[in-house]
């Protein structure tokens, strides 16, 4: 997968998680949390997401790393440059 | 390995708990003694007629929109949408104490002008309990117990304001007499004042078809009718699982919505000598009746009726078999239903002794629930109108029956007043959800099961 289709991915797995929520304006470089209505325990959805669409395992130490999106991209395009 | 996790109880925390483990791909089983899933929340049918065991009204209800409240959180979290709840508003509810009434509805503000209207003197002492209410974390599981009476008193100085606020937070989830957990009274506080009451469309079984539906979508399997006759342990962890038809299970991890001390008496090594732990004593009796009208057209609208007639609120275990002398009535019809209920029904709920009734048998304890029935109405037309000439049914359980169908020590409808927020036992694998975990309610119970299966089982990995 690309970058772009990684960034898409993971704008996907958010907006069926909070659906409600419009994310066509997120930044990249700022926490989603800060922008969106996401929780501790929807942010473990992103997680548990990856895993079960990609099979991408996140430690927790470093869930911190997918806090932006940007974040997600640059931490997710090495795992998932091959799918 | 049979199963990543096993869930014993097949309540309101264990399917929650199940749908969150299946949905994320963990072999779960869940275990159930009876063959119907619910627990204290479950459902059946008597002459004819359909009851809510324990329903009254769910607690936490917002109206679409609200994001950050533990009901939307909780629907997030099972992947539900709002309206699979089908949940109906309520109308009123009230605090009925001997000189003064207090009033809320779904709306907070309302509530508050209530209380400013009839203690004007505690107008400012109110707002600071406010304040202290919504800058306090209670999802941190690790800070330490405090009192509610002596927070209160240390705000408010009408004690009978303080009364009056704790009776109905009391009645819907406190498992410890006399006092609350002050973490506990936050909870409660928001679920019923700044949130609301409302009942789904058809009572628990609504809530319960979803939750199974989703549940077995998600590749969850069930065990009915399989009671958990011991857990065998092995260097500090559970190691397999019999079950009273004799089959043996081995899971990873187990999850135990049957209460903290029930589940430790499962434990082959249980040693009831060197174990300690507060078991609860609060349980109640619960009258359930059918009108041959509703309530409302004897001109009674109110959905929820808190009640107590004494000097003082007395929330403890009575020295005799009820106590009558307060209690809750709930109007099940009087809530905004799109389709009204399909007949008239009044519940009440008094506080009562277990040891007392499950020394009772036959015909005397029969003797006995017709006798108490009869006290709590008597106690219980002085504020609703007297309705006792409609009744054409009525269905009566006491703590001997929830003791029997919850397996509840006592049974304790809230479980032991020692909550344990982690759910972690000196057992490696295995772990607590539901009523012993603390939170409390159809919502808690579904959100102490969402908690514990990503805490234990979905972050750590």
């Amino acid at each position: 997968m690309t970058k772009e289709q990684i960034r898409a991915a993971v704008l996907e797995i958010i907006a069926q998680i909070i659906p409600d929520e419009d994310l066509s304006n997120l930044k990249g470089d700022v926490p989603i949390r800060e922008q969106v209505e996401l929780d501790s325990m929807d942010f473990l959805d992103i997680i548990m997401e990856l895993r079960k669409r990609y099979g991408i395992e996140v430690p927790e130490s470093e869930y911190m790393q997918l806090a932006t999106l940007d974040g997600s991209v640059a931490y997710l395009e090495p795992r998932m440059r091959n799918l | 390995m049979d199963y990543d996790v096993l869930i014993i109880g097949a309540g309101m925390s264990g399917l929650a708990a199940g749908i969150r483990l299946a949905y994320y791909g963990k072999r779960v089983c869940i275990v159930e003694r009876h063959h119907r899933v619910g627990g204290l929340n479950s459902f059946y049918s008597l002459g004819g007629h359909r009851f809510d065991v324990g329903l009254h009204a769910m607690t936490n209800y917002v109206s679409k929109g609200a994001k950050s409240t533990p009901l939307p959180k909780l629907l997030r979290q099972l992947k539900l949408k709002a309206e699979d709840f089908a949940l109906c508003p309520q109308r009123m509810s009230v605090i009925r104490f001997p000189d003064k009434t207090l009033r809320f509805n779904n709306d907070f503000d309302f509530f508050v002008e209530d209380v400013v209207d009839n203690f004007p003197r505690q107008t400012d002492n109110f707002l600071n309990l406010l304040k202290t209410v919504s800058e306090y974390d209670e999802l941190n599981l690790y800070i330490k117990p405090v009192s509610a009476r002596q927070v209160m008193s240390s705000i408010l100085s009408d004690p009978l304001l303080i009364d009056m606020i704790l009776c109905p937070l009391m009645f819907y989830g406190n498992a410890q007499e006399n006092d609350m957990e002050f973490g506990q009274l936050v909870v409660m506080f928001k679920s019923i004042f700044c949130e609301g009451f409302a009942r789904p469309q058809a009572g628990a079984r609504q809530i319960l078809d979803v939750l199974v539906r989703k549940y077995k979508a998600c590749g969850g399997e069930f065990k009915m009718r399989c009671a958990v006759t011991s857990l065998k342990c092995v260097n500090g962890k559970v190691e397999s699982i019999l079950l009273e038809n004799g089959e043996v299970l081995t899971a990873d991890s187990i999850l135990s919505s049957a209460g903290y001390v029930e589940t430790m008496r499962l434990l082959a090594d249980y040693d009831s000598a060197s174990f300690k732990h507060d078991v609860g004593k609060i349980s109640c009796m619960e009258s359930i009746m059918v009108l041959d009208k509703e309530i409302a057209k004897m001109g009674y609208d109110i959905t929820i009726t808190f009640y107590n007639n004494s000097d003082r609120f007395n929330y403890r275990q009575p020295d005799k078999l009820v106590d009558v002398s307060s209690g809750v009535v709930c109007c099940p019809n009087n809530f905004q239903f799109t389709d009204p209920l399909p007949e008239g029904m009044i519940r009440i709920t008094n506080l009562a002794n277990f040891e007392l009734w499950n020394k009772l048998s036959g015909d005397e304890y029969r003797a006995q629930k017709a006798a108490w029935l009869e006290a709590a109405l008597r106690e219980v037309v002085k504020f609703v109108p007297d309705f006792r000439d409609s009744i054409i049914f009525a269905d009566v359980f006491t703590p001997k029956t929830i003791h029997r169908f919850t397996g509840h020590i006592n049974g304790a409808v809230y479980g032991t007043p020692n909550k344990i927020k982690t759910g972690k036992t000196h057992l490696d694998n295995l772990f607590i959800c539901g009523t012993d975990q603390g939170f409390l309610g159809i919502v808690g119970a579904m959100l102490s099961g969402i908690s514990m299966a990503n805490l234990h089982f979905l972050q750590k990995t």
